[in-house]
């Protein structure tokens, strides 16, 4: 069974030799979060826009589900939320989803599109236009009309940007339960912790390049065991978890009473900041 | 592509767009009704006049051939805003992409907007001029033809809201308004200028105004449907409605409603192609 996402050897060069990507190789397997990070200007944006058919790659391939990239079919098999989108100020959030039900030939009616407003939390908005929500609401909105249909795979570019901190719980709650759906999911944030949070795989992205991938345990690396003791705070760099029995057991052989064992690792933030300067 | 028209459809009447140009176009009508009325009462004392010349005939032309004009406008007015920003305008705005990653195909996006426009504009200038053609009539004067002048107004409207979606492709929402107002403006003036070469036997305007008029076939449209109204009138009053602002319009011929046909369809496809090439 072909990859949710296939993106092999992607490159897009635009008018006035801007090279946006210079040869992305990337899977999203059925069922997997994958988390696309990098600076302002890396790339990010291009390749999702690629991944759904708004931009024509220069070179390589992107097929969804084994169809190529901006066909129908592969259209049929996905959900996208663009980083700066908006829908027609005089719709109703539910007449939002309800014209998405029809480009994407969903049945699931009225039963859908409610399920869909609880989920991100609008149930009160139903019918409410949406020139007169928030940022944030518009965001959620978003977040819902790509849900329509129940796509297997889900292209979300940025689409935490404008929520508060308990909206972006909202979301990284609703990611997992994409995920045990069996729903596949590119993640296009700057939120590191977000990301490393939920995302089963990384990619950093910079310069048109993967930088590095993996998941989020393979980029972080330990850096380290603290030990507590009546003493005050001990490092000791550059060991393991293998070594934090021996530690311990060498301090209390010394004497030395241990009220607390911590491993310490380096953050995805710490891996991003290396990969990209 | 029926679901991006009703969305379209939807989105003028939620905007109010029908609204407003109900109201205003009601405002016309009452003016026609009493700027013609008024023409009509002027024109009586020139019965019997030694020139021969009708003067309910003269009257009812001349004032049924500037609504006429003025339908052709507010029908190219409609089918221009109703497409102007539908592809670099809506995608500026963020508004096409959520729509374009459906599985509807960009053709079929641009075929809803089309239908839409045309629709709304062929409809409208259809329905105006049958308004117009009614007031006069009561008046005064019924034109000779009816239908041709009709289909030839709302027949310009579709061209115009091919030109003005081809324009959307490449332009952005205010530029392409220009261009649209600017290639309409070009259209009349060519039309003018066949008119003026035809009244003063220049066979280099009138060929220069032919050739313009069918490289846009709104005017070509716009003439044939002109030249109905009075195409049964004879004698000294054929003579003078000729030589008024909306007389000497000259008739299409067989070819015109097929050559307009293919103009808008391969207008389509250029849209289509440039579109399905255009990043977003």
């Amino acid at each position: 069974m072909a990859p949710a996402l296939e993106i092999d050897g992607l490159a897009k060069r635009y008018r006035g030799g801007v090279e946006a990507l210079g040869g992305v190789s990337l899977t999203v397997d059925r069922g997997q979060l994958v988390g696309l990070l990098g600076p302002n200007g890396a790339g990010k944006s291009t390749l999702v826009k690629i991944c759904c058919g708004l931009v024509q790659p220069t070179e390589g391939t992107a097929t969804i589900a084994g169809a190529p990239a901006g066909s129908k079919e592969a259209l049929s098999q996905l959900g996208y939320l663009a980083e700066l989108f908006r829908f027609p100020g005089w719709a109703r959030a539910d007449e939002v989803l309800e014209l998405h039900q029809r480009l994407t030939g969903s049945e699931g009616g009225v039963g859908e599109r409610d399920e869909l407003l609880q989920l991100v939390g609008l149930a009160d908005a139903r019918d409410r236009r949406v020139e007169a929500m928030s940022k944030g609401m518009q965001q959620r909105l978003g977040i819902a009309q790509a849900l329509v249909n129940s796509p297997p795979l889900l292209l979300l570019d940025e689409p935490t940007s404008a929520l508060d901190p308990v909206g972006r719980r909202v979301v990284r709650e609703l990611l997992v339960e994409l995920r045990r759906r069996g729903q596949s999911v590119l993640l296009n944030s700057h939120l590191l912790s977000e990301v490393e949070l939920v995302c089963d795989h990384v990619a950093i992205v910079d310069h048109g390049r993967v930088v590095a991938a993996g998941t989020p345990a393979e980029l972080t690396r330990p850096r380290g065991v603290e030990v507590e003791t009546a003493d005050g705070v001990r490092v000791f760099d550059g060991a393991g978890r293998d070594d934090a029995p021996r530690i311990v057991a060498e301090l209390v052989a010394a004497g030395e009473q241990v009220f607390e064992v911590r491993l310490l690792r380096s953050t995805l933030e710490d891996v991003y900041v290396e990969a990209v300067t | 592509m029926r679901i991006v028209a009703a969305h379209a459809l939807r989105e003028s009447l939620r905007r109010r767009v029908f609204a407003v140009v109900l109201v205003l176009s009601i405002v016309f009508l009452a003016l026609y009704a009493w700027g013609t009325a008024e023409l009509f009462a002027d024109v009586e004392s020139w019965d019997d006049n030694e020139f021969g010349v009708e003067p309910d005939v003269l009257a009812g032309a001349t004032v049924l051939g500037l609504a006429t004009f003025a339908i052709l406008f507010l029908g190219a007015v409609l089918a221009t805003f109703l497409t102007l920003h539908a592809v670099r305008g809506d995608a500026d705005r963020g508004l096409l992409q959520p729509l374009v990653v459906r599985p509807l195909g960009r053709t079929a996006y641009l075929g809803g907007r089309l239908l839409a426009a045309a629709t709304v504009s062929a409809a409208y200038s259809v329905a105006l001029f049958g308004a117009c053609v009614v007031v006069t009539g009561v008046i005064g004067w019924w034109p000779d033809r009816v239908v041709e002048p009709a289909l030839g107004l709302a027949g310009a409207a579709v061209v115009i809201a091919a030109l003005a979606l081809l324009g959307s492709v490449v332009l952005g929402t205010t530029a392409n308004g220009i261009a649209v107002f600017m290639v309409f403006g070009a259209g009349l003036t060519a039309g003018l200028l066949g008119q003026i070469g035809e009244s003063l036997n220049s066979d280099t305007l009138t060929d220069i105004g032919e050739i313009a008029t069918w490289v846009l076939p709104f005017e070509a449209l716009y003439q044939d449907g002109l030249a109905g109204l009075t195409a049964d009138v004879t004698g000294t009053t054929s003579l003078v409605v000729n030589l008024g602002p909306f007389g000497g319009a000259n008739e299409g011929g067989a070819l015109l409603w097929p050559f307009a046909a293919a103009y808008v369809a391969a207008t389509f496809a250029a849209a289509a192609g440039l579109f399905k090439r255009r990043d977003l």
